[in-house]
């Protein structure tokens, strides 16, 4: 039984593997000479202002929250659709159910404008 | 020991001890990122119990939508990222005695039960996990009520979030 998770065990050893290489390649080939633009953190080439630990908008949690319910919503989705020929119009109708409650709140979502980006 | 027994106790093992690192680690985004670690073990947890399904949900949902929105709400509070005040109540030994108790008192029902020294019965072959919680997600015997009542919760965390996100205007 374990042997069906070897693939994803190699996977993670491979992955971490070449995050091992790569950085530990560029710390012993790599030259260290010092500057203050070098030790500046990187942001896409502008000079950073501000701190880097200052609060988001809280616009990014809505997103956030959309996407955990939405993300819920499809895994009820593949258990569902695995027996959905089984289970025939009564099972479309539970699930038409499902996706009309869901579909509500992501009306109100819309209408309070909540999926623009000022 | 059993190659599973041995891939258990690492799993579990690291389980713990990010879970220890959630709880005393300063900086909140490195706790953030240490659950991120425990929730993923428990997902080895689930896949070693034949439960791939909930293994792949774990790791969908937990790591994937949940831990990264604890990240989001530490980012989106004060500067408290960073926590100077003392990180034990004084009152840590009744905690840590009531887990011991727990602990005891669960492990003696365990022991008590006359199933809990035998191994388990391996899974007939051609067991359909998915397609046997998919029936008993939509079947009016099992959990059709509550399936579409989980809807109606997801429905509350959506309206709440964009109430307490948009309502200041």
């Amino acid at each position: 039984m374990l042997l069906e998770y070897i693939a994803i065990a190699v996977m993670i050893a491979v992955a971490t593997l070449i995050a091992f290489i790569a950085i530990g390649l560029g710390e012993l080939l790599g030259p260290k000479k010092k500057s203050e633009a070098k030790s500046m953190p990187y942001e896409s080439g502008m000079n950073p202002y501000g701190e880097g630990t200052r609060r988001m908008p809280v616009r990014f949690y809505l997103v956030a929250v959309l996407f955990i319910l939405f993300d819920i919503e499809v895994v009820f989705f593949l258990p569902w659709a695995i027996v959905f020929r089984q289970l025939g119009i009564f099972g479309l109708i539970e699930m038409i159910i499902f996706i009309v409650i869901l579909l509500v709140g992501y009306v109100y979502a819309w209408k309070k404008g909540a999926l623009e980006w000022e | 020991m059993t190659a599973e027994q041995i891939v258990f106790l690492i799993v579990a093992l690291v389980t713990l001890g990010s879970a220890f690192m959630v709880v005393t680690t300063r900086n909140l985004i490195h706790a953030a990122l240490w659950l991120v670690a425990t929730l993923f073990g428990v997902a080895v947890v689930y896949a070693l119990l034949n439960a791939g399904f909930l293994a792949v949900v774990q790791v969908v949902v937990y790591i994937g939508a949940i831990a990264i929105l604890f990240i989001f709400a530490v980012m989106l509070t004060r500067k408290d990222a960073r926590d100077s005040g003392p990180q034990t109540h004084k009152n840590w030994w009744v905690g840590a005695l009531l887990a011991v108790a727990s602990y005891l008192g669960l492990s003696a029902l365990v022991l008590g039960w006359s199933g809990s020294s035998k191994a388990a019965a391996g899974l007939p072959s051609g067991f359909d996990a998915v397609g046997q919680l998919g029936e008993a997600l939509t079947s009016p015997n099992a959990y059709v009520l509550p399936f579409e009542v989980a809807s109606v919760l997801l429905l509350a965390a959506l309206v709440g979030a964009v109430y307490v996100a948009f309502n200041r205007k």
